[in-house]
């Protein structure tokens, strides 16, 4: 139970949920409300596991997982920018789409033993930082330090650059979009792209980074759903994301721990004792997924702000939307 | 006939004609119908282009599924046991999603139903010899209390906070199993193994093949009750949603939420109501899963059934007596499925048909002309 090491696992575990979040923070931005982050993500972890282990190279096992998810994502774009199709039932077909794919090529990968992983290393001089050094750049893996920046660059991205000021008005409210000769669809295929490619990336760093292997659908364990509800919480920015991200790693980090050891704080640890109980343990980042969907629901309607105005909607050229 | 401008309209160099969208005035009855059959069968091609890529044969596979699920007295009858949960998670997403409540929890709720009937034998409420016209009906009675309270806790967030019910009921699958473990492995273990010890007989729902001795025929059906029961259910929905006043108002909040607002019909009520009464079918499934065939509390009684359900009611158009059919035809699938190797196979093939399905919701929508340009009006 040493916070130090909670903390430091939990930041890793947190990654996965971060990229998973930014890249769906960029498709909803986009108007396009994709449900099948599980799928994309589930596709990404078996196509990188399978890419390593039959070439022995983890970044070409990243590359893969990016295509397959990138691609996945499209039947998500075609289905609901070109066929105006509903977007919800469309993202759980995707889901159902992932999974049963990465069952069927992923068959029996689960025993398939050591494979290639993406490398961990120190960084010099920041690692002696105090507290914040030993959790936050020892020996953690290449993804997190990927992660640290895409935090600053997606945000600066969208709320900084021309293309990220675009990426809002085709979510906000498309027919001025397009009226100023923005290509609202092409636009919309691009992010949604983009949304499903950082799926990808989350499911590679889960097989090859952060908890190596492929456990069949318990590979992502709910985290793609999880990361749709940190969307909402963060209220579609990528700052927020990030500081969800972490938590809710460590919060799930925190769980496998306190399991462990004969006493916490000095009293007897119940669930050392009762080890049942893990099972209402294990309950707790789900039920916290909600407690965070509610906190970020009430402070979007306090607020008066939250979801981009036209997620959600088909935009059809001509047609009174909004 | 009013036209306007396409999407997919442009006009290139050289070329005469170009495809041209235009949405139906009117949709017949039976395109519908050919447009859903034509989805699935192309999606069960593309499954069998997937089958051959990791090398299986697909005419050999569909072949031994079809054999496999409908192939005698027998199997049917298996298949016919695979269709009753379907038949209850199905309606459970009729009932939600034709007021546009997206309730994927059906999964949890038919865990937490299969729980509610359980505490009835095993905690016990009721003595082991109670009489099966008390036992059975006052298992159904707590199965759907229990699924009906899973669906409550999301359907109240909604109404008063607005959360994300999609979410929110996905997160309580995941809670439901872990609740259900905690008594499986824990509090209800039969000698440590991960299982309840099994019900008293008077807790079975009665199978055909409990009466062999009276109907030899009837001998090795596993077919029960439930079957019967999920049928009722269907017909209950169905007149609910289109022979009732909750039912006009559910479709009306469905259809257009702003008119049933300012026709003065309550959406807070009905959103905790839809959603408990969806979660109530779900969980009368799990009950019936566990009463009528496993016959003990245990892990992984449902592979999936409540998003297999979502897929059917969509196939189903929302239509309760649609359900039926189609869920004997995904209950084979499911039962053939299990043989198949990948294991994935199944859900790949469900899938499939549901993205084939969305997709050529498109073509019912609208109509491809073939223009010529000048021609046109």
């Amino acid at each position: 139970m040493d916070p130090i090491i909670i903390l430091h696992a939990g930041i890793a575990s947190g990654t996965v949920l971060l990229f998973a979040t930014i890249g769906e923070i960029f498709t909803e931005r986009s108007g396009i409300l994709n449900l099948g982050l599980e799928g994309m993500m589930l596709i990404g972890a078996m196509s990188a596991y399978k890419t390593a282990l039959a070439t022995g190279n983890p970044w070409l096992g990243m590359f893969v997982a990016m295509l397959a998810a990138g691609l996945l994502s499209q039947v998500h774009a075609l289905i609901t920018i070109q066929f105006q199709a509903d977007q919800v039932v469309s993202g759980l077909a995707l889901t159902f789409l992932g999974t049963g794919l990465s069952l069927v090529f992923g068959e029996g990968l689960s025993k398939a033993g050591a494979v290639a992983l993406l490398p961990s290393f120190s960084i010099p001089v920041l690692v002696n930082i105090p507290f914040i050094g030993p959790i936050m750049f020892e020996e953690q893996s290449v993804m997190v330090y990927l992660g640290y920046l895409l935090v600053p660059l997606a945000w600066y991205y969208i709320n900084r650059t021309r293309p990220g000021l675009h990426l809002r008005a085709i979510g906000e409210y498309p027919a001025a979009a397009d009226a100023l000769g923005i290509n609202v669809n092409r636009l919309r295929y691009f992010y949604v792209l983009v949304g499903g490619m950082l799926a990808g990336v989350a499911g590679a760093t889960i097989s090859l980074a952060v908890s190596p292997g492929w456990f069949s659908h318990l590979t992502t364990s709910g985290q793609g759903w999880i990361a749709i509800g940190l969307v909402i919480f963060a209220q579609w920015d990528p700052i927020r994301a990030a500081g969800g991200s972490y938590a809710f790693g460590a919060l799930r980090r925190m769980i496998l721990d306190i399991q462990g050891p004969l006493k916490i704080f000095g009293l007897r640890n119940p669930f050392y004792y009762n080890p049942y109980w893990g099972f209402f343990l294990q309950m707790l980042p789900y039920a916290f997924t909600i407690v965070v969907l509610v906190i970020g629901s009430r402070e979007a309607i306090r607020k008066r702000m939250g979801a981009p105005a036209a997620l959600g909607l088909p935009y059809i050229r001509g047609e009174r939307g909004l | 006939m009013t036209t306007k401008p396409s999407l997919f309209a442009q006009y290139r160099g050289g070329a005469r004609f170009r495809l041209r969208m235009e949405p139906r005035m009117k949709q017949p009855g039976w395109l519908g119908l050919f447009v859903s059959l034509g989805a699935v069968t192309f999606a069960l091609i593309l499954g069998g282009f997937v089958l051959m890529l990791v090398g299986g044969d697909p005419i050999r596979a569909y072949a031994f599924m079809a054999k496999a699920a409908f192939g005698g007295i027998g199997v049917f009858s298996d298949t016919l046991v695979k269709a009753t949960p379907l038949i209850l998670v199905s309606l459970a997403a009729v009932v939600a999603f034709r007021m546009r409540l997206w309730n994927i929890g059906a999964e949890g709720q038919f865990y937490l139903g299969a729980f509610g009937a359980s505490l009835v034998v095993l905690t016990p409420l009721l003595p082991p010899e109670t009489s099966p016209w008390l036992m059975i009906p006052a298992m159904m009675v707590m199965g759907m209390l229990a699924g009906a309270l899973w669906g409550f806790i999301p359907g109240y967030l909604k109404a008063k906070f607005n959360v994300n019910e999609i979410i929110s009921t996905l997160m309580m699958n995941y809670i439901a199993v872990a609740w259900n473990n905690y008594f499986i492995f824990g509090v209800w273990s039969e000698g440590g193994f991960q299982m309840s010890r099994q019900f008293p007989k008077t807790a079975w729902l009665p199978r055909l093949t409990d009466y062999a001795a009276q109907v030899p025929m009837f001998r090795g059906l596993t077919i029960h009750l439930g079957f019967v029961i999920a049928l009722i259910a269907a017909g209950v929905v169905w007149w609910i949603i289109y022979r009732s006043r909750w039912g006009y108002e559910i479709r009306l909040i469905g259809d257009n939420p702003r008119a049933a607002r300012y026709a003065g019909i309550n959406i807070v009520r009905n959103t905790i109501l839809v959603m408990m009464l969806s979660g109530a079918l779900a969980g009368l499934g799990g009950m019936l899963e566990i009463s009528g065939v496993v016959h003990r509390l245990q892990g992984a009684i449902s592979s999936g059934y409540g998003f297999t359900g979502i897929i059917i009611a969509w196939l189903a158009k929302l239509n309760p007596i649609l359900v039926v059919p189609i869920s004997i035809l995904f209950g084979g699938l499911l039962l053939a499925g299990r043989e198949i190797q990948p294991s994935g196979i199944p859900m790949l093939i469900q899938g499939i048909i549901l993205v084939c399905l969305i997709g050529s919701d498109f073509l019912f929508r609208n109509r491809i002309r073939l223009v010529q340009i000048g021609q046109e009006a």
